[in-house]
């Protein structure tokens, strides 16, 4: 029988340093039955009143908040979790700032031991072990990214986040981090953090104060260092995940982006929003710019599918249009230009800058450009191409309205809500700044940007247990869900589900798999115990593989040395050089080859093993080479048009051409395939016929149950001489695949 | 395990990126990673029926998932290319599995030639050798995808490993393998593995408790590693040294 009193004496929070506000637990007037909550800031006592449900044992089974949802209160850490979440102003909420300040409460503490009771101060049990590691990250001072644009990588300064040496909870010492402790924090999350080589500190010394990090392909998220900084400190249980949503204008009426018609024929669609009171200090002015060719290269992909304008709203006068113009009739100072410039010329003048000329190809052979103007005229950008001068975005600006066009309305959403979800934390109130514009369509109706939607989904708390291996309970899974900045909360009435908000940050997450690998990357992947899957198969090599290795091992029995060649090679390795038409050849084509060695797939292991011979003639004679391996050839008989086929090949290379070596070797394969040397349907014999590779009368074809498989013979001089070989060579090459047949 | 065919080195991109999940916009599929093929240029003779499960994932989701809203083309699907992986041949024979009548538990492995549009240096090459295993079940665990990785590594000498988490569009979740490397002092990525997405496994018709684990990793970076190789060409090509072929001993491994 609990008895729930959650209170304290005195608002006596710990003052942690860095922190402006506290949370404390007022004196619960259960006898009132109501909880009161609050928090301090600065002076002023803000209170929120929660109604709270007992049930018939006087124990806390719910708590409703005053949106009307119910919360699952049934440890203290979820209690503390769902009243300092609710609280949409605290953000400072760690619990271990929650706990200091509460003094004595009955109910259970940790999840792992539900059914412990705490005694008078609570002890910070888990959580102590990672606030003895890293505890904070400055994220003030940072510093740009990098450059050029590697579209994965994010720059931090390693003075930047620094680590709590100490255990007491009264006294904090900062030390920098080691890019060992930062590389083991990057490990369990799943990004990659490098150093900088020598090299590139010689080239630029101040990189050796950065470390570069590379996010994967799927998470605009972290891809700039504010989002990274925020990813990892939840990852930390530092900060919680903002609530980030849009709010209206002031004014009561919202900037409004008319879609003009004639944009239907070249870049349909357009979403925009304002960031409103930010202030940018030259790093985190940067970071933007940056943040934009960041998603320009990735998920806008190149700028065919989105491109993204931010101009200063102080310099431009809504309502915007955006329309499309044929390419004379736009005219504008472009970015970092002097005069006023047609788009023609515009497009003219960067034709040689290789910055902006890949962009050109996306609009110019269009009959009209995208153009997006203000009610003055002035224009503010020619999207995908370069932005006005005249709204550009300086150190000064204040205001900040984005603008982005696209051929995807999906993506161009994901871009929008990700840039301004990244700098809303530099808007004054912080995250609080994003205002929706609203967007008319050519047809009329309209939408509100950003729409910054949130989903509720739900996972099965036992199923995701079982898919990992791990056995965990719901609060606990909720716990590390919302590590992950996946808000979570699990539902006391209903315990065997997690209820999870899922925010547009999260837009990697598609299918609830994903939702369980965020469990996993939480639980930390090498905490997993390792077990063996229960199958049980029969093993089985592939027919012809199996035949390959047996021939193998007994070819270099033989005497034969293998080599592994290239399957690509030029058009002339399987054509000229071996006195044939590549017409005539029937191999598969590369359309976009590097160099001339990937032209063709090989139709013949022949050339491959002349290269061989060629780039190891300070080798001792004779050199005797083998290969067994896959030829290409196209045959419409498949769906792709194409198949392979084991061939075997053999070269004997040497002073004489030794014709009689490649055939006892044809022979020995013969004789270990228990096939006779007889006309007729039982075995093999050589047939002298007339090829261009081989020295004429030098030449047979190889035929087995009365088809031909292959050709021996002495190599045509002209062969040898085109593959830069200086001694005469003989060889044979038969398909290995009617071997199989025979036994 | 049980060997797969994998004699195509030319795949339709259908099997090779679409069939596996990956989007139609993924920047794998760029020319500048990618051999496509000229002559024969498309494939043809899919399943219709499965091609139109696929088409529905991609572009709106289904079996719980968002799926990537975007339009999926029948052209991007047809077009011929050198494989890029192995995974490709995996797709085949899971989709041929979830056509048998009723589903019975495999394992399958398969090691053969993949292609890659790179410039070649001393240690990249176009084309290398994929490992690939895999083991289709029910109800398989993360913990036993990390269990049969452990046992296969012990086979080739390796036992201290560690998982991280990593990201390809056809896995979720999914690890990328590193082991810690004596002489060099430092955890070096050896493979990558994870659970096939259901986007992937439910289109082919697998019962929907059925998993399907995998792993692979290249012949090559291990191999150069372990014989203290600099240069890739030398060990594979035509300026492979004759001189180590001749004087390399037997390869045991487990010791």
């Amino acid at each position: 029988m609990l008895k729930t009193i959650v209170f304290i004496s005195s608002f006596a929070a710990v003052f942690i340093p860095g922190c402006r506000k506290r949370v404390g637990l007022s004196r619960d007037l259960l006898l009132n039955g109501s909880l009161t909550l609050g928090h301090t800031y600065g002076t002023a006592i803000e209170e929120t009143v929660f109604e709270k449900c007992l049930s018939s044992s006087g124990v806390f089974s719910a708590l409703v908040d005053p949106m009307g949802n119910s919360v699952d209160v049934s440890t203290l850490e979820s209690l503390l979790f769902a009243v300092t979440s609710i609280l949409s102003n605290a953000d400072i909420c760690t619990y271990k700032d929650a706990y200091v300040s509460c003094i004595k409460t009955d109910l259970p503490t940790s999840s792992y031991a539900a059914d412990a009771r705490l005694k008078n101060v609570i002890n910070v049990t888990k959580f102590e072990s990672e606030i003895n590691s890293i505890c904070s990250m400055n994220i003030s001072n940072l510093i740009s990214a990098v450059q050029g644009c590697e579209s994965n990588l994010v720059t931090i300064k390693t003075s930047c986040i620094t680590v709590d040496y100490s255990s007491d909870a009264n006294f904090c010492a900062h030390r920098r981090i080691t890019f060992e402790e930062f590389d083991e924090l990057c490990f369990e999350f799943g990004v990659e953090p490098e150093e900088p080589d020598e090299k590139e500190i010689a080239e630029n010394p101040d990189s050796a104060l950065e470390w570069k990090v590379e996010i994967g392909a799927n998470r605009y998220d972290l891809l700039c260092l504010e989002g990274l900084a925020r990813g990892l400190l939840v990852f930390l249980e530092k900060i919680k995940a903002p609530i980030y949503k849009s709010i209206p204008a002031w004014t009561g009426k919202s900037a409004k982006l008319r879609i003009l018609p004639s944009t239907a024929k070249v870049r349909p669609f357009a979403v925009a929003a304002i960031l409103r009171n930010i202030t940018f200090t030259p790093e985190s002015y940067k970071s933007f710019i940056d943040l934009q060719d960041k998603l320009h290269q990735n998920l806008c992909r190149r700028r065919t599918l989105v491109a993204i304008g931010t101009h200063d709203l102080d310099t431009i006068k809504g309502p915007f249009f955006y329309d499309a113009k044929p390419p004379s009739k736009i005219k504008f100072k472009a970015l970092n230009q002097t005069q006023e410039m047609t788009a023609c010329q515009l497009m003219e003048l960067y034709s040689n800058e290789s910055h902006l000329k890949q962009y050109l190809p996306i609009i110019q052979d269009k009959p009209v450009y995208p153009v997006i103007y203000d009610s003055n005229g002035v224009v503010l950008s020619m999207p995908p191409i370069i932005n006005g001068e005249h709204s550009k975005i300086t150190l000064n600006t204040r205001n900040v309205f984005i603008e982005c066009t696209a051929t995807d309305l999906n993506k161009a959403k994901i871009t929008l809500d990700t840039i301004v979800t990244m700098f809303s934390q530099y808007c004054s109130p912080k995250y609080e700044g994003i205002e929706s514009v609203e967007v008319v369509n050519p047809c009329g109706t309209s939408v509100m940007y950003p729409e910054l939607h949130y989903r509720l989904e739900e996972i099965d708390v036992s199923e995701t247990n079982q898919k990992i291996g791990i056995c965990i309970p719901p609060g606990e899974m909720a716990r590390l869900l919302t590590k992950m900045c996946l808000f979570s909360l699990s539902l006391y009435s209903i315990n065997v589900h997690v209820h999870i908000f899922l925010s547009l940050t999260t837009i990697h997450v598609i299918h609830a798999c994903d939702i369980m690998e965020d469990v996993a990357i939480a639980y930390g992947y090498n905490h997993i115990t390792k077990t063996i899957p229960q199958t049980n198969c029969i093993g089985n090599q592939y027919p012809i593989n199996k035949l390959s290795d047996l021939l193998r091992q007994e070819i270099a029995a033989a005497g034969f040395t293998e080599v592994l060649t290239f399957a690509l090679c030029s058009r002339d390795d399987v054509a000229d050089k071996l006195g044939k038409n590549i017409k005539n050849v029937n191999a598969v084509h590369i359309a976009n080859p590097k160099t001339l060695e990937f032209q063709v797939a090989r139709t013949t292991l022949l050339p491959g093993i002349l290269k061989t011979i060629s780039k190891n003639k300070n080798m001792p004679l004779p050199l005797k080479l083998f290969e067994i391996s896959d030829i290409v050839m196209c045959d419409p008989k498949k769906d792709v048009g194409a198949r392979n086929e084991r061939w075997m090949c053999a070269v004997n290379y040497n002073k004489s051409s030794g014709f009689e070596i490649v055939k006892g070797l044809l022979d020995r394969v013969m004789q270990l395939m228990e096939i006779p040397f007889q006309k007729g349907n039982d075995g093999y014999y050589i047939e002298a016929c007339d090829d261009p590779t081989y020295f004429q009368g030098r030449c047979a074809t190889v035929i087995l149950r009365g088809k031909p498989i292959g050709k021996i013979g002495v190599l045509h001089p002209d062969v040898v001489t085109k593959f830069d070989l200086n001694n005469p060579c003989s060889a044979f090459e038969i398909s290995v695949e009617p071997l199989l047949r025979s036994s | 395990f049980t060997e797969m065919p994998t004699q195509n080195f030319v795949e339709s991109c259908f099997w090779n990126f679409d069939s596996l999940f990956q989007p139609q916009q993924h920047p794998a599929r760029d020319a500048h990673d990618t051999f496509f093929i000229s002559e024969p240029r498309v494939a043809k003779d899919f399943p219709m029926d499965y091609l139109y499960r696929v088409k529905q994932i991609h572009s709106e989701g289904g079996h719980g998932s968002q799926g990537y809203k975007v339009d999926w083309k029948i052209e991007e699907a047809e077009k011929n290319i050198l494989r890029t992986h192995t995974t490709a041949n995996s797709a085949r024979m899971l989709y041929r599995l979830a056509q048998q009548k009723e589903f019975k538990p495999v394992k399958y492995f398969s090691i053969d030639r993949v292609f890659r549009n790179e410039n070649v240096d001393d240690t990249h090459l176009a084309e290398f050798h994929q490992i690939e295993g895999s083991v289709a079940d029910y109800g398989l665990t993360l913990g036993d995808l990390m269990g049969i990785i452990q046992e296969f590594f012990k086979k080739l000498g390796i036992t201290k490993l560690r998982f991280k988490p990593a990201y390809n569009p056809y896995t979720e979740p999914s690890m990328e393998i590193f082991s810690y490397h004596e002489g060099l002092k430092k955890w070096v990525e050896i493979g990558n593995s994870g659970i096939f997405r259901p986007e992937m496994l439910l289109p082919m018709g697998l019962p929907e408790n059925v998993s399907v684990i995998a792993w692979g990793l290249s012949l090559e970076r291990p191999t150069m590693i372990k014989y203290k190789i600099d240069d890739i060409r030398t060990l594979i090509g035509p300026k492979v040294n004759l001189q180590m072929v001749y004087d390399n001993p037997i390869c045991i491994l487990d010791n």
